[in-house]
Order: C-alpha cells, then sequence, then structure tokens
C-alpha cells in the first residue's frame, strides 16, 4: 500500500519535471533553432548561415572570439597552476586572507573589472594620466583584444586555482615523497609528478575557463571596442540599434551552441584519458620555503592577488568620492550611494526577490532530481538528467534570446515578467547545483537509507529526516554559491529584463553604460558587500571549506 | 519474539542474469545462522530479501507462518545492522538508538528506558551524547547493534557486520555479538566471507557458492565431513590428491600414484564402486612417518616454526606442492631437501567423486537435504 502510493508521488515529479523541462529548455532551444533555419517567406533555408560565414565582417567575430578564448584558457593555467601550486605546497603568510580574495575575485561580475580597469588605465584612466605626467609616455592602449585578454584573465584564474587547490588536496603526500626518493624533485616533479596527477582537474578547469571566456559578453562589449566578438555580435543582431534580426541572431546561436558542444566533448573524451580517482590518507602538508625562493613565490602571490584584486579596491574607493554629474570631484561622502540607491529603488529589492525565489526554485529542483537520478535511476530520470545538463554548453545570452523568442507570443506571454527571469535564472544555475547535489547524494551510502526503513520510518519520512539533513550542508553550500553566481548573472538577465525587474548587477550596468561611474561603484560596491557576506555564511556552513562552480 | 524463517524456491533475478535460481533454506527459532560464502556468491542479495530491501522474484519467505513476501520493509520488524553500519551522522548516539522507538511512536519515558537499556547493555552509555564522528569503530558496531536489537525485532540480519574493523577488534566483537544474542534469544542471520568468523560465531552455517547452497550444517559437521569439495576448499586449508578408490571383496582401499595404498573402511554402501576419486587431507591429517616406512614419498621444500605448530611445505614425485602442519618437537626440525613418507589419519581425511559433488564417505551430516519438504 505504502509503495504503491509513494510509487505515485515520484511519479508525478517525474512527470511535472520532464513537463517542465520541455517547455522551459526544450522548446525554446526548438524556437531559437527553427529560427536560424526559416526564411522569411517560411521556407526552409540556411541563408543566414550562409550570411555568417561569407562575410568577414561577421565570421571574423568567431576567429576573434577564438583568439580570446584560447589566449585566456592558456593564460589562466599558466598563472593559476603555479599559484595553486606554491598555495598549497609552501607556507604563504596571510594565506586564509589571499584565499578569500580569491574567491572574491572570481565571483565577481566580469564586466566590473572590465569597466574599473578602464577607469585605470584607459584613456583618462588614473594611472594612465599618472604617468603621463609623470614620465611623458602613453602606456598600451588597453581597448580591444588586450583589455579583454587582460580582464577576463584576472577574472577567470581563481577557478583554476581553486579547481587546482582541490586536486592538489587529494594527492597523496607519500606519492611526492616517492617522487623525491627516486629522484625526481623540484620544477622535474612539478611537471612529471604533479601536473599529470591534476589532469584530470585541470582539464575541467580549462573547459570551465573556455565556457566563461567565450561566453562572456559584459567585457567585451565594454572594454572590447572594435574587436568584435561571437557573444556581442548576438547581442547587437538581438537588440542592437542598427535593427533587430532574429532569425540571424538564432543562426549565430546555434553556431556558438555547436561549438561549446564541441569543446564539451573534447573536454570529455580528453578527460576520459586521464581519469583516474585518488584519495590522500596523508595529504600535502605545507612546508615552509627558504631563502630566494620564499621571497620570489611571496611576491608572485601576492603580486598577482593584488593586481586581480585591484580593481575591486578601486571601486570601493570610487564609491565614496563626490560626483558632479557624470564627474568625479573632490570629497567624500554617501551621496553616491544615497543618490544610485534612490534612482534604483527596485534593484535591490528586485535582486532579493528574484534571486531568492530563483534560488529556493533551484534547490528544491535539484535536490529532487539528484534523488530521482541516484536513487530511482531509470530511463526517465536519465532522460531529465542529459536535459539538465544542456545548458551548461549554452552560452547565457543564447539561453536569454531562446526564452524571448519562445515566450513573447501567445499561447505563453512570459517577457518582462519576474517569472522569465526566474526561468532563466533556473536553467542556467542547475546544472551546477544538480552536479553538486547528484555528488552529495552518492557519498550517503543507501544504507543509511535502509536502515531508517527497516527500524520503521516510512520513505517519505526517510527522505525528510535522514536524507535531506544529510545532504543540508552540502546543499546548503552550494546554494550559497549558487546565490553568489545568480546576483551577479548580466549575459541571460540583460536580454530579458526591464524596467520593473532590474536587478543589481543590471543596475551597475545600466550605470556603466550611461556612464555615471560614481553610482556604478556604489552599487558595485554593495554587490561586493553581499558577497562577501554570503561567502562568511559559507564559509560557516561549509566542512570542506571547497568552492565548486 | 522470536520468529523462524522459512524460504522456499526463492530466486532473485537483477535483469536477465539470474543470481539465485532455486534456493531454500529454513532457519530455527533464535538460532545464530550464518550465511557464508565468496563474494558475489548471492549470500548478501539472500539476507536483502529477507529484510525486504531486495525484490524477490519467485519463491515464498514466511516468518514463522507469515507470508513476508510483499511487506513494506518497515513492516517487518526487522533489526538491521549494516556493513558500514549506516548510523545516522547527523544524530546522536542517543538518538540514533531511539530513532526505531521513536517511530513506532512508543510512549517518551518508555523510549528512554528502553534506549538507557541497551545503551547500557552495549556498554556504549557513556557516550550517550556524542555525535557519531566521534566514535571509533567497535563503538559504532555497538551503537547499531543497540539500535537493531532495542526496537525488540523478531530476526536479526547482520550484513558483514565486522568487516570494517581492525584484527583484535573483530575478534572481541565476534564474543560480544554471540554472547548478546544468547542473551536476547534472538534468530539471527549472519552474512560473511570470513570462514573462522563464522565458525566461532554461528550455531549452524550455510555456505554457498554461485547462488546455490552447498551444505548447511554446525561448524564441526563443515570442517570434517564437508558435503562437497567446494565446502572442504572454503572451510580451513587443505590438499587434494588424485587416487582411485579400488573396491575388492567389498574392501575399499584408496591408491594413489606411487604405489601408496589406503583401507578406507567408512565409504557410504552406494558408493562402494571403483573409481578415480579427490582425497582431501587437511595439514593436520598427515604423519610423518619414521624412516622410509609406506606412505606418500616426498622431498622437504622448506619449513616454518610457529611455536605452536611447524609447518612443512613438500613436493610428491609428481611435484605436486603439499603443506603439512605437525605439533612442533623438541628435535630438530627436518631439514630442506630431506626425504619423507607420509601416511595420513584414514578417519579424517575425506574423499569425493572425481567430479567433487559428493563426499561418498559416512557421516555427512547436511540439513539442505532436509529443507526441501518443509
Amino acid at each position: 500500500m505504502a509503495r504503491r502510493k509513494m510509487f505515485d508521488i515520484w511519479s508525478v515529479l517525474y512527470v511535472a519535471i520532464f513537463a517542465a523541462y520541455a517547455i522551459f529548455l526544450l522548446y525554446p532551444m526548438y524556437s531559437i533553432l527553427r529560427n536560424s533555419v526559416i526564411g522569411e517567406d517560411g521556407r526552409l533555408t540556411l541563408q543566414w548561415f550562409v550570411k555568417f560565414f561569407s562575410a568577414k565582417y561577421y565570421s571574423q567575430t568567431l576567429i576573434h572570439s577564438f583568439n580570446v578564448t584560447i589566449w585566456t584558457t592558456i593564460l589562466t593555467l599558466i598563472i593559476g597552476v603555479p599559484l595553486a601550486y606554491f598555495y598549497n605546497m609552501y607556507e604563504i603568510k596571510g594565506k586564509a586572507f589571499i584565499q578569500v580574495l580569491i574567491i572574491l575575485c572570481s565571483m565577481s561580475a566580469p564586466f566590473i573589472g572590465a569597466y574599473a580597469w578602464i577607469q585605470l588605465l584607459g584613456r583618462m584612466g588614473v594611472v594612465t594620466v599618472f604617468i603621463r605626467n609623470l614620465t611623458g609616455l602613453t602606456i598600451p592602449n588597453i581597448y580591444g583584444f588586450n583589455g579583454i585578454l587582460l580582464v577576463l584573465t584576472l577574472q577567470l584564474f581563481p577557478l583554476v586555482f581553486l579547481y587546482v587547490s582541490g586536486a592538489l588536496k587529494n594527492i597523496d603526500n607519500s606519492l611526492l615523497e616517492a617522487s623525491d626518493n627516486l629522484g625526481c624533485t623540484g620544477v622535474k616533479r612539478f611537471f612529471k609528478v604533479v601536473v599529470p596527477l591534476c589532469m584530470p582537474t585541470i582539464l575541467a578547469a580549462s573547459l570551465l575557463v573556455f565556457m566563461r571566456a567565450f561566453a562572456d559578453f559584459g567585457t567585451p562589449l565594454l572594454i572590447g571596442e572594435g574587436y568584435r566578438v561571437f557573444p556581442v555580435e548576438i547581442y547587437t543582431q538581438f537588440l542592437g540599434e542598427t535593427g533587430t534580426d532574429y532569425s540571424f541572431a538564432a543562426a549565430i546561436s546555434v553556431i556558438a551552441i555547436l561549438i561549446t558542444a564541441a569543446f564539451f566533448m573534447v573536454q570529455r573524451a580528453l578527460s576520459k584519458r586521464f581519469a583516474f580517482t585518488m584519495n590522500a590518507l596523508h595529504p600535502i602538508e605545507r612546508k615552509p620555503a627558504k631563502g630566494m625562493f620564499k621571497v620570489l613565490i611571496h611576491f608572485y602571490t601576492y603580486f598577482v592577488v593584488g593586481l586581480a584584486f585591484l580593481p575591486q579596491l578601486y571601486i570601493v574607493y570610487q564609491s565614496f568620492q563626490n560626483t558632479s554629474g557624470k564627474l568625479f570631484k573632490e570629497g567624500y561622502s554617501f551621496s553616491s550611494y544615497t543618490t544610485s540607491i534612490k534612482r534604483m529603488s527596485d534593484a535591490i529589492p528586485n535582486t532579493f526577490i528574484i534571486g531568492g525565489i530563483a534560488l529556493v526554485a533551484v534547490v528544491l529542483i535539484a535536490i529532487v532530481i539528484a534523488y530521482l537520478v541516484v536513487r530511482r535511476s531509470n530511463v526517465v530520470t536519465t532522460a531529465i538528467d542529459t536535459m539538465s545538463m544542456l545548458p551548461y554548453i549554452i552560452p547565457g545570452s543564447v539561453v536569454g534570446i531562446a526564452l524571448v523568442m519562445a515566450f513573447n507570443k501567445k499561447p505563453l506571454v512570459l517577457t518582462g515578467t519576474v517569472a522569465i527571469m526566474v526561468i532563466a535564472l533556473c536553467i542556467r544555475r542547475l546544472p551546477y547545483t544538480i552536479r553538486s547535489s547528484v555528488a552529495i547524494l552518492q557519498q550517503i551510502p543507501i544504507t543509511i537509507e535502509e536502515a531508517a526503513i527497516s527500524l520503521g520510518a516510512s520513505k517519505m519520512k526517510t527522505f525528510f529526516r535522514i536524507t535531506v539533513p544529510m545532504m543540508s550542508n552540502g546543499i546548503i553550500s552550494g546554494a550559497i554559491i549558487s546565490w553568489v553566481t545568480i546576483i551577479t548573472e548580466l549575459s541571460t538577465a540583460i536580454i530579458l529584463y526591464n524596467s520593473k525587474t532590474i536587478t543589481l548587477t543590471l543596475a551597475i550596468y545600466t550605470f556603466v553604460t550611461r556612464g555615471n561611474y560614481g553610482y556604478a561603484a556604489a552599487l558595485a560596491t554593495v554587490l561586493t558587500a553581499l558577497t562577501i557576506v554570503s561567502l562568511m555564511v559559507f564559509m560557516k556552513f561549509s566542512k570542506s571549506k571547497e568552492i565548486t562552480f | 519474539m522470536s520468529v523462524n524463517i522459512k524460504i522456499k524456491n526463492a530466486v532473485k533475478r537483477y535483469g536477465q542474469s539470474t543470481i539465485i535460481s532455486d534456493l531454500s533454506l529454513e532457519i530455527k527459532e533464535g538460532e545464530f545462522f550464518t550465511l557464508l560464502g565468496p563474494s558475489g556468491c548471492g549470500k548478501t542479495t539472500l539476507l536483502r530479501m529477507i529484510a525486504g530491501f531486495n525484490t524477490i522474484e519467485g519463491g515464498d519467505f514466511y516468518f514463522n507462518d507469515k507470508r513476508i513476501n510483499l511487506l513494506d520493509p518497515a513492516k517487518r520488524n526487522i533489526g538491521m545492522v549494516f556493513q558500514n553500519y549506516a548510523i545516522f551522522p547527523h544524530l546522536s548516539v542517543r538518538q540514533n538508538v531511539a530513532f526505531g522507538l521513536k517511530n513506532r511512536k512508543f510512549p517518551r519515558d518508555r523510549i528512554e528506558a528502553e534506549t538507557q537499556k541497551f545503551l547500557e547493555l552495549m556498554k556504549i552509555d557513556q557516550y550517550k551524547d556524542r555525535m557519531p564522528e566521534k566514535l571509533s569503530g567497535g563503538q559504532q558496531q555497538r551503537v547499531a547493534l543497540a539500535r537493531a536489537l532495542v526496537i525488540q525485532p523478531d530476526v536479526l540480519l547482520m550484513d558483514e557486520p565486522l568487516s570494517n574493523l581492525d584484527a583484535k577488534l573483530r575478534v572481541e566483537m565476534r564474543f560480544a555479538i554471540k554472547e548478546i544474542q544468547n542473551r536476547v534469544g534472538i534468530t539471527t542471520v549472519y552474512v560473511t566471507h570470513d570462514q573462522e568468523e563464522a565458525m566461532a560465531i554461528s550455531d549452524r552455517i550455510a555456505v554457498m557458492k554461485d547462488g546455490v547452497i552447498q551444505h548447511i550444517g554446525k561448524p564441526k559437521d563443515l570442517y570434517q565431513r564437508p558435503a562437497n569439495l567446494f565446502v572442504s576448499t572454503f572451510i580451513g586449508r587443505t590438499n587434494l590428491l588424485e587416487a582411485k578408490l579400488v573396491v575388492e571383496a567389498g574392501r575399499a582401499r584408496l591408491a594413489f600414484p606411487g604405489g601408496f595404498e589406503l583401507a578406507m573402511e567408512n565409504v557410504r554402501d552406494e558408493c562402494r564402486k571403483s573409481q578415480d576419486v579427490i582425497v582431501s587431507i587437511r595439514p593436520e591429517e598427515f604423519v610423518i612417518a619414521d624412516g622410509s616406512g609406506a606412505g606418500l614419498k616426498t622431498i622437504v621444500d622448506s619449513s616454518v616454526f610457529l611455536g605452536l605448530n611447524t609447518h612443512y611445505f613438500v613436493h610428491l614425485e609428481t611435484g605436486q606442492q603439499l603443506e603439512i602442519i605437525q605439533e612442533s618437537k623438541i628435535d630438530e626440525i627436518i631439514p630442506n631437501l630431506s626425504g619423507i613418507a607420509l601416511s595420513v589419519k584414514s578417519e579424517k581425511i575425506n574423499v569425493f567423486t572425481a567430479d567433487g559433488s559428493v563426499n561418498i564417505l559416512k557421516g555427512v551430516s547436511d540439513d539442505k537435504t532436509a529443507v526441501g519438504e518443509v
């Protein structure tokens, strides 16, 4: 009897989740695909694709994007892997503080970094002007490729650092000792033993950096100027001032998905070749470094982290400067805060309402899907699992465009509502939350649930009293990371928002594009403060203190 | 209240593969019954069918006269101890033990009294407010046992409960489990792959292989008169020698290659015919004969002195290697490369048909054959 009833409850959940994914993910994806191959006359056509590849004006955005993405990935690895190695192998003074700074860097929205660097190194940037006045020299142009590369590298190397740090913690110290014992030490050991051991993680981190760099459009939009990249092109075709072209935007979106999908496959195939499991019985212990080497690694660590954190610091400083219109003037006050919050009075409540609803939805759905996938694996759950991972390879702006194309006409009009913002955030965030929930649940032996059942607890009671509480630590810490990514999300929201559903991040972006840098700085500081508070909550709840994105 | 468990013609399939094809078994009330076998033999599968965590594809499972095939696991009134203990990590020791009682909606004072009683019985009273992660493996094991027993189950099921403990603690917990089971008098089904553990703890043992019960009996029966070749090799150590059973004028004798012959008095009547056989001789069943008397001619390869016993590793003229265990003597240990003759304690050795399926000697006590008619 009881089993029958439970079966029904889960069946309802299967159907509901499956239907939700079909409506809010598959249908929009179908819309975008359909738009990309249907001509103005309603016939099947490849004209949009031909247009893209035949005009250098368009197709070079692809080459630009690859340039940016590949160089960013390489540079983040060059910076991030050694940093993680030094940080985990040697005693670095102030290491706890450094880690917090690195995490904060990774969590800010990239476009904020872009605009801060413009403030520092742009044509009228403080540093530029200072150097010019001092030496008469003009420092190299920050706009275009170099600027994008600088901002994205400093924004994304923390991901490599966090991933590789996690992998290093899983290396058993005896492996390193064995290597020393066999005569492979120092730099040789780093390349022959440490890097190969971390290879699966390095590949995973590379993919993540690649996806982020490829899909990011806030940064190139602000700092790219003439250097046009792919996501910006999608955006301008879709919402641009030169008139919108849905079909062409859809075609470019399809190309984007194909590219990211291809890289996803390549990464999967590569990681299979390097896959192995490690479990450190004796984790690596940090050793004090000696002499010149000690000075060098400290300098390297402080320099990199300082450089990455500099924009945020500068923004905080700017937020207290007095402004007059768009210009900064002498003196300090809170006036940027009061004015910006007054002007964007909806932004903060919206951030909490939209972000909050999305967060609750994401966590609940992820728990249910994880439970179905791990404990009740069947054809339907596998299908749900696969579907839920799709957004992982779809750039955020494409998700936004797809939702608009699907829901801007009857029967279901959602554009301009809170609902569509929430749906977009859920779709984008779910793959990560589901992965982490699945990982948590897989670590809970099924016998614990069986023990509860054999002691007379019903299946529902077992789920809520045993399974969920055991997952809770992991769920809460995962939820906080989701929260931070939700409130700093730009690329999807910018396509979907209107004045009523504007959030903090969007408000900052709006101020930046209007040139109200003081107000933008004030709100960005609020956002950073919010991130710091969230992080402190995370540190309290998370046992492992490991951040996964 | 304790029950007896009857299993008739049980079948377990996972998709296309059949794990258990047709298994029958009866476990007596209050008995400590062990399912013993190599990994993958289906013993845990069978235990989980009894517990209700595995579906039953065929056959009938009874607690006394009540068929339990479709009974919800929560309602079978079973105490279960898992291999990894399955202690709820977010509940304290006391809350873990009280969990089952709370589900049964007992009054609060009774829950407290019963919990306290079993905490004391398992000697974990002083840890009752600790969280499980602060406990050692042995202590967690005691919590798991207390939690399973406090609900006064009809049956106690244990799935390799000692396999995660270190050797010394394992021996200690063996006696603790046996003692508590004696005191509570509950029907217990215990799964293990460790034959020594099974021998030490069980009233009766069922040896399983590939989903089929090979032999059910008391530890002494299994060791001394194993029902087939598999049981003789799985329980304890043994040497296997090919030989011929020769029956002449109603008298049976074993003829070993190399000429050694041994009169066998206890061959079952229906098996008294000349045939190829496999002889199982345990290391302690050899007798090293003096000088060059009658026996198997062997050469000593090496020896290990272990105090109480001395092990010799020897080889026959055929090249086959044998292990011998002798009580250590005050004389010199036999040097390597010495030639020695081995005779055997003929009343102790076992003789199997050439395919190993049947022990042809008298005195095999196997309850497996008696189950069918229950």
